[in-house]
């Protein structure tokens, strides 16, 4: 018998949710850490019970948690990151600049293949990895030394780097993302990196071929076709299909194209998933209606899903890491909002229920499909 | 012994009580304290001072015996009473954020 573990990082601590292949009942533990922001939870590919958590408050800076049995219990493991050598300056928010200073964790990227190896995407935006389960942090800083890192400037929230996805086609190709510098690859294991946002536009860019400064707010991939990539960037859905050597846009007919979250179906590549925000400066959702749009033809054309979410006087956000979906014959999607609610739909978005609807603000969504 | 009372986010993290209890080998001074209080509770190392310049966190202050020692050199000696442990040495988070 399958089940799932939902993983919810909030404001004020995290929560673990389980429930069996019909996802209509839920155990609830939490708040574990309770105080605290929780800014992610990921649980490892290898070793399903190993999970990690950052753990953050501005008052005490960082701490890593470690949980070996699935979430019951907790160790805190190495909380120290150190950028290699001097970090020297970004450029703030005015033009001038800005000392690299780290601030916290805002993504655990387990590796898919390696048990004790784990990535760590931080703010200021550096890709960290440790490959002994937490106990120790070294910075792969050929991408913070990139010859654009001191032209890199924070996004609303800071200069973070939130999206970090292996290929699982290429040991040696991995991708992340950074708010505001844009997507980057390697392809030597993290040792080099290069920009990979050609064909995107940013109106407040006034080089309309620039490589680096675009806000992308999240990037997805489905692992059977690793060569095309999903994007939601600050405004615009965009997709590539050569690996993000080239990007094109496939907002289509959705109401707003700004927007956070977007995920892929666990067994069809070409449907996909956004949550549009009425804007960057509203910061919620449009007409008061929560919608999830579908895409079944790999962008341009989505349809609304509503079954089940608030189609009034609902005004909430749904942030960059808090969506997922899960590997169950008929695929499970989950989000949360920056209103306590975590919504699921055991049947590819068709239905929603709320497995919860008075959380703290909710940052990150994951799940586990346990067989 | 040294008695240290932490801010509750603390106590939750090293999962003890409002008040804790160092030995500090040597002269009492905050520094010592602190090393102490992070060698008998590693979850805090990084958590009241930076890991790597070891500088008070900003939103952190420190105070005993009704002065605010936040800003006094961290090998200064402790006052006498906290040194006796008739008085705490109060790690206190600021009232900020609303």
């Amino acid at each position: 018998m399958s089940s799932v573990r939902v993983l919810v990082g909030t404001r004020k601590g995290a929560f673990v949710m389980t429930s069996d292949e019909a996802r209509k009942r839920w155990e609830i533990t939490g708040p574990h850490f309770a105080g605290w922001e929780i800014y992610h939870l990921k649980a490892s590919p290898v070793e399903p019970d190993r999970l990690y958590a950052s753990q953050s408050r501005g008052w005490f800076g960082q701490v890593l948690q470690r949980s070996d049995d699935g979430g019951k219990t907790w160790e805190p493991t190495n909380n120290e990151f150190r950028y290699d050598g001097d970090p020297g300056t970004h450029t703030w928010y005015d033009g001038s600049p800005h000392p690299w200073e780290f601030a916290r964790v805002w993504h655990l990227e387990p590796s898919r293949t390696e048990a004790d190896t784990v990535y760590a995407g931080v703010e200021d935006a550096a890709l960290f990895r440790s490959t002994d389960g937490g106990k120790s942090w070294e910075e792969l800083s050929g991408l913070r030394k990139h010859e654009s890192g001191p032209n890199w400037a924070p996004g609303a929230g800071g200069l973070c780097l939130h999206t970090i996805i292996e290929d699982p086609s290429n040991k040696d190709r991995m991708y992340i993302a950074i708010s505001s510098a844009g997507v980057f690859r390697t392809d030597d294991g993290g040792s080099t990196w290069r920009p990979a946002n050609k064909g995107l536009h940013s109106e407040y860019i006034p080089d309309p071929n620039a490589e680096v400064g675009h806000c992308v707010h999240r990037i997805a991939l489905h692992p059977s076709r690793p060569n095309t990539l999903f994007m939601q960037k600050h405004w615009d859905v965009m997709r590539s299909d050569d690996c993000a050597e080239s990007w094109q846009e496939i907002s289509g007919n959705l109401p707003t194209d700004f927007g956070f979250v977007i995920d892929v179906h666990a067994h069809e590549p070409e449907t996909v998933y956004v949550i549009p925000i009425k804007s960057d400066s509203d910061h919620f959702v449009p007409d008061g209606k929560l919608r999830v749009y579908r895409s079944r033809s790999g962008g341009s054309e989505w349809e609304p899903l509503t079954n089940g979410l608030p189609q009034r006087d609902c005004y909430v956000n749904v942030l960059r890491d808090a969506m997922a979906v899960d590997s169950l014959d008929s695929c499970g999607i989950y989000f949360g909002t920056t209103g306590g609610q975590v919504y699921a739909s055991a049947d590819a978005g068709d239905s929603w229920e709320p497995i919860v609807r008075d959380l703290p603000s909710v940052l990150s969504v994951e799940v586990q499909t346990l067989r | 012994m040294i008695r240290v009372v932490l801010p509750p986010n603390l106590r939750t993290l090293a999962r003890v009580g409002k008040e804790v209890e160092v030995n500090v080998d040597g002269q009492a001074t905050q520094q010592a304290v602190l090393d102490a209080l992070e060698a008998m509770y590693p979850a805090l190392r990084g958590t009241i001072r930076d890991s790597v310049t070891k500088r008070r966190r900003p939103l952190l202050r420190f105070f005993a015996c009704m002065e605010d020692l936040s800003d006094a050199p961290p090998d200064a000696p402790l006052p006498p009473e906290v040194v006796s442990g008739k008085e705490p040495y109060l790690i206190v988070g600021a009232i900020a954020g609303g």
